[in-house]
């Protein structure tokens, strides 16, 4: 590889003033050499945005550089003046983010956006601008690009916005590209679409890639070497291919044991216990020490120091103190003798949820009298059986209306069209009193755990609210007791009873969400994308949580969501959602493995594996996913299928069964 | 013998300090609703703005309590009568300044009337002089001479008197901090100096010292001169603004305290429900609103004039009348300025109600007016509390704008609009009257503006946008 592009040493950042200050950035080096991928891997709130920004000097206001030096071709960027800076902002490094929705101005049209870049650091004027304009938004593969130029962001979809975002980064062609989670915020689909611009940008103009990231896979499918950050410090730096084979920091390695599969479905998933410790404070000792299974007394007194393992590669723990005699035993395998208790064998139970033909549509109203000019057919036709003690897959990408059939089961939007049985009972013809009543039999855990409990109440009040809507549990003494059990349950200590919810972790929070469910006994559980607001190591704790629920008190999930592997993990059955209906179900073996629809074999093949050459042909989907206002003739997937035939323009495809509990709706099929 | 007179504000003034004192109780052991509160304290100028803030409500409330004397008792008189003037514990409080009533208008710290009159001398012969004034400065045997030192004089024992009392008040407030830290008096008293404590203690003592100033001046000067001199019918200017206090800060609290009720509830109703709960609230407001409010406000006034006037038989004293359209100013303004809240509150609500915690309650079948008393209203307080805060500053200089216009409080209530109205006559003579002009403004201002610096560090505290940021 060649030269050394960028190099950092010791950089520390502050946030804040005296001794509570914020360090996120804490003495971090590396390099990066010109042409290369460098990944940066790490859980919220490790630090990794941070020292991105602090390369650019882009602080928030209350923040500063401590210390350390940022070298660009020999030139030491904290030494510049903020005059220097900006020639080097845009034009030798340049930066997307995360969010595209907010990245881009709303009221300047996408040319001019990028214009504006050209013109500051490339001089263009006039038609040159536009022709270079037009040019780069081709190259991020923007198709009729021509016309494109003049439309703003709100005419671009999510995926497209983030290629304009590109196209506004590669404008000052730069040395360097920094990319904090830029596949995040967008579906694996569109998220393989962006990597591979990505990889083919960066090959064709030769620029180095700073990539931040959260996803083992994302950083597997790009990176040539590999850091992992942990609470303001990289514990662990290597050449990619050696990270993946045999990573070698404790927490790196847990990491990966973390990461849900389905070969890991009869066991518990291995999990690091609490989460990233606060960095407004001094350490002594090892910053991971605490969670940690193979830390000694020496890791919580003594700071470790940087040990070489090979050429590239380094780690930042005692094991490797060629000086010290680790007074541990070799890693424990948790795998012996955990196995969850097994699942009741004997299927084809009742279906406790039979739901057909659902349809949820939101009518568009236009005018002065709110004249209904059109639906929104968000669910179109959905049917669907949850047997008890089972786990139910919705997978989909975001928009395809998943989140609204859990909404419409539970019916906290009423349904249009179709039936949801529960246990007998008609529910949506069930009203007022009645439906209330009957609540209690089917809750909902919701994705964000920030938002999904008040502010202002404390933890104890949010438990027993449904026992006190149910008017089950007792009288009060007796509700507290069974909100100091449920807390137990669950994994928390009764005393947090009486504290408020921002006093807790992500994972805490999410813990007692389910503790609020539980409270009323029910029997199904919507799970709305529980763990995707939460980190690996975290979501491990909650799927762990959940499975030892479903074994203990016979629950039944409905499980939404978008990440294939926690599917592998812990669904019985899959269906798979296209633009508001099922296009493929089955138990999960069937669906994970011989795939039939086109769009569940693309979905699959997009969802970016740890093995970097794992040989697998990926199908790479066109385009974006329509809007459901006014979805295609025939097939809805057809526009973006690459096997699509002439029927398929014509009419919807009809169900075809493929086995017993296999079915899928594609003209393809036999 | 007295008779205490509650008047309807007087009631709602207390019913307000009530409901602030129940929720100071409430929150003291509620770290979610103390922590922005600690916020609010740790800034130095809402400290300080807090600290005249206070000094003002006490005056205010001092005047809300009312009562009559009685008569003195006639010969064979079986009742007691009770006189026809209403005080209250101020006007006690302030003594001679109100009683010592000058012939005409007269300059701040003159011994002699403003005007010239024409008097009969000893020798009998007709002069157009200044007389002297009756009381202020009457101690004085040679007026010219002796003013300038008598007034230095005063002013020094007012400094030293302040210098004892803040000395007094930092023992006391160290002693109680240093019992709170488990420290020594001494060891506070130095850290509190230096300013090394978490609140701005030091600015406190400061702006009390400087409050304690005003104070010992006025209590060593009032008595003894006119400080902003006297009104036409020779009324202390200086008493008139002080009074003027509670007519402000009725105006500016009661008014929120009624357009609250209506803002909350039916922006809340409008968001949460939607549909023709919020089509018939929203038309309710934008009609409201595209109405002039001073046109409906001087309708209404108008209207409640004439019913007083037609209906004397329902109030007892001159005092009870006033206080009535003091009231029904409140409320009209109170009904004319709940729309903008309203509509904040409308689209908090609609963002609160797609929020998960609303949903989940739905999901466990927690009844509707439970979500909306325990999931929306506490999330909505913040706002509230935003504006009510930025909006008493408006309605006091509200208040000043409708009476000069005419249609504000009674002229009989002693108000910084009437003495502005009134100033406006003043300004055009000859040599001018400036005086009464110049109280009004320097009290109002001193009101104002440290109610809009409190305001502003209430919205910073509050406003999570820019906690987030810090």
């Amino acid at each position: 590889m060649g030269e050394k592009l960028l190099e950092v040493f010791d950089l520390r950042t502050r946030i804040g003033r005296g001794p509570r200050a914020v360090r996120p950035v804490d003495g971090v080096s590396f390099h990066i050499r010109r042409g290369e991928t460098f990944a940066l891997l790490g859980e919220s709130g490790c630090g990794k945005s941070m020292t991105a920004l602090s390369l650019l000097r882009l602080l928030p206001p209350a923040g500063r550089i401590a210390g350390g030096r940022v070298e660009l071709d020999g030139e030491n960027l904290l030494a510049l003046t903020e005059r220097g800076m900006r020639s080097v902002r845009g034009n030798r490094i340049a930066m997307i983010f995360q969010e595209p929705m907010t990245s881009l101005n709303p009221v300047m049209t996408i040319g001019s956006q990028i214009g504006e870049v050209l013109e500051l650091h490339k001089g263009l004027r006039g038609d040159a601008l536009r022709e270079k304009t037009v040019e780069l938004l081709d190259a991020v593969g923007i198709p009729d690009a021509a016309r494109r130029h003049g439309e703003y962001p709100h005419q671009l979809s999510g995926g497209m916005k983030q290629r304009v975002m590109i196209a506004i980064a590669l404008a000052g062609e730069p040395d360097l590209l920094i990319a904090d989670e830029p596949t995040t915020a967008l579906d694996v689909t569109i998220q393989a679409q962006v990597l591979d611009l990505l990889r083919d940008l960066q090959k064709r103009y030769g620029m180095a890639v700073l990539l931040i990231t959260h996803d083992l896979g994302v950083v597997a499918q790009m990176a040539d070497r590999v850091a992992v950050m942990y609470a303001g410090q990289i514990v662990e730096q290597a050449p990619a291919r050696r990270f993946f084979d045999t990573p070698q920091h404790p927490y790196s390695r847990r990491l990966f044991q973390a990461l849900p599969d389905s070969s890991k479905r009869d066991r518990p998933l291995t999990v690091i216990p609490g989460s990233v410790p606060p960095l407004d404070r001094d350490f002594t000792g090892c910053r991971f020490a605490e969670r940690c299974d193979r830390a000694w007394l020496h890791c919580r007194t003594q700071a470790p120091g940087w040990f070489d393992t090979g050429a590239d590669a380094g780690v930042l723990c005692h094991l490797f103190d060629p000086g010290l005699v680790p007074e541990t035993a070799p890693e424990a395998t948790q795998e012996a003798g955990a196995a969850s208790p097994e699942a009741p064998a004997e299927s084809g139970s009742q279906p406790l949820l039979v739901v057909d033909g659902l349809q949820v549509h939101f009518p568009i109203q236009r005018g002065l009298f709110k004249r209904t000019v059109g639906h929104v057919k968000a669910v179109d036709g959905v049917s669907l059986d949850i047997p008890t003690r089972r786990t139910v897959a919705l997978v989909g990408e975001s928009g395809c209306g998943k989140t609204t059939v859990g909404k419409g089961i539970l019916q906290l939007i009423r349904p249009t069209g179709g039936s949801v049985r529960f246990d007998g009972d008609e529910l949506t013809r069930l009203r007022g009193e009645r439906l209330r009543k009957r609540r209690a039999d089917f809750q909902i855990i919701f994705q964000d755990p920030f938002s999904s409990m008040n502010p202002r109440m404390q933890v104890g009040d949010i438990i027993e609210e449904g026992m006190v809507a149910q008017r089950i549990g007792g009288d009060r003494a007796q509700r507290r007791a069974r909100v100091e059990a449920l807390l137990q349950q669950v994994g928390l200590r009764p005393e947090h009873a009486g504290r408020y919810p921002h006093e807790f972790s992500g994972g805490q929070r999410q813990r007692i969400c389910i503790a609020r469910t539980l409270a009323v006994n029910p029997k199904l559980i919507v799970c709305d994308e529980p763990t995707s607001a939460l980190d690996v190591s975290v979501q491990a704790q909650i799927l762990n949580l959940l499975k030892d629920l479903q074994a203990s008190l016979g629950l039944a999930y409905l499980f939404i969501t978008h990440d294939i592997s926690v599917v592998a993990y812990l669904a019985d059955r899959v269906a798979v959602m296209y633009l508001g209906r099922i296009v493929e179900e089955g138990s999960v073996d069937e669906v994970l493995e011989d795939a039939r629809h086109p769009y569940t074999q693309a979905l699959l093949s997009a969802v970016p594996d740890i093995e970097p050459d794992s040989g697998r042909a990926i199908i790479r989907l066109q385009g974006d996913m329509p809007s459901p206002a006014n979805p295609p003739a025939g097939c809805h997937f057809h526009p973006r299928c690459p096997k699509a035939r002439d029927e398929c323009r014509r009419a919807y495809p009809p169900e075809t069964a493929l086995s017993p509990t296999h079915k899928a709706r594609c003209f393809l099929l036999p | 013998m007295i008779k205490p007179v509650l008047l309807w504000t007087d009631a709602l003034v207390f019913l307000l300090v009530a409901v602030i004192v129940a929720f100071v109780l409430y929150a003291r052991h509620r770290e979610h609703l103390r922590t922005p509160w600690r916020e609010v304290l740790r800034s130095r100028l809402a400290m300080a703005s807090l600290v005249v803030l206070a000094a003002y409500v006490l005056t205010g409330l001092l005047d809300s309590v009312h009562f009559r004397k009685a008569l003195p008792v006639k010969n064979g008189q079986q009742e007691i009568q009770y006189s026809g003037e209403v005080l209250s514990l101020f006007d006690l409080l302030m003594g001679p300044v109100r009683t010592q009533v000058e012939k005409s208008y007269s300059a701040p710290f003159a011994v002699r009337l403003y005007t010239r009159e024409a008097v009969i001398g000893p020798d009998g012969v007709q002069r157009r002089i200044y007389p002297r004034l009756r009381y202020g400065g009457r101690h004085l045997a040679d007026p010219d001479r002796e003013r300038g030192p008598d007034i230095a004089r005063r002013a020094t024992l007012a400094a030293a008197e302040t210098a004892a009392a803040a000395l007094l008040i930092l023992w006391l407030s160290s002693w109680r901090l240093a019992r709170r830290h488990a420290e020594t008096p001494r060891r506070m008293a130095r850290q509190l100096l230096r300013g090394d404590l978490d609140l701005p203690w030091r600015t406190a003592l400061a702006t009390v010292s400087l409050l304690l100033l005003l104070l010992f001046m006025l209590y060593n000067l009032a008595g003894a001169y006119h400080v902003f001199g006297t009104d036409k019918v020779g009324q202390d200017v200086l008493y008139q603004t002080l009074k003027s206090i509670r007519t402000g800060l009725v105006i500016g609290t009661l008014t929120t305290l009624i357009m609250l009720p209506f803002a909350i509830a039916l922006g809340m109703m409008a968001g949460y429900f939607r549909g023709w709960v919020d089509d018939i609230i929203q038309y309710l407001y934008t009609t409201l609103n595209s109405i002039p409010g001073v046109l409906l406000i001087a309708a209404a006034v108008l209207m409640m004039q004439v019913y007083i006037a037609n209906h004397p038989e329902l109030f007892e004293t001159m005092t009870e009348r006033a206080d009535m359209r003091l009231l029904f100013l409140c409320l009209i303004l109170g009904i004319t300025s709940w729309t903008g809240l309203c509509r904040l509150l409308r689209g908090e609500s609609l963002k609160l109600r797609e929020l998960e915690y609303v949903q989940a309650a739905t999901a466990f079948g927690v009844a509707r007016a439970t979500i909306l008393i325990r999931h929306l209203l506490p999330n909505l307080m913040h706002l509230v509390l935003i504006a009510v805060v930025i909006d008493f500053s408006g309605l006091v200089l509200a208040e000043a704008v409708l009476s000069y216009v005419g249609v504000g409080v009674d002229p009989t209530t002693l108000s910084w609009g009437n003495m502005i109205n009134r100033a406006r006559l003043e300004m055009a003579r000859e040599p001018m009257v400036w005086w009464s002009l110049l109280a009004a403004f320097v009290f109002m201002f001193g009101l104002v503006l440290s109610a809009n610096l409190f305001s502003d560090a209430v919205r910073d505290a509050f406003d999570p946008r820019l906690r987030q940021r810090q």
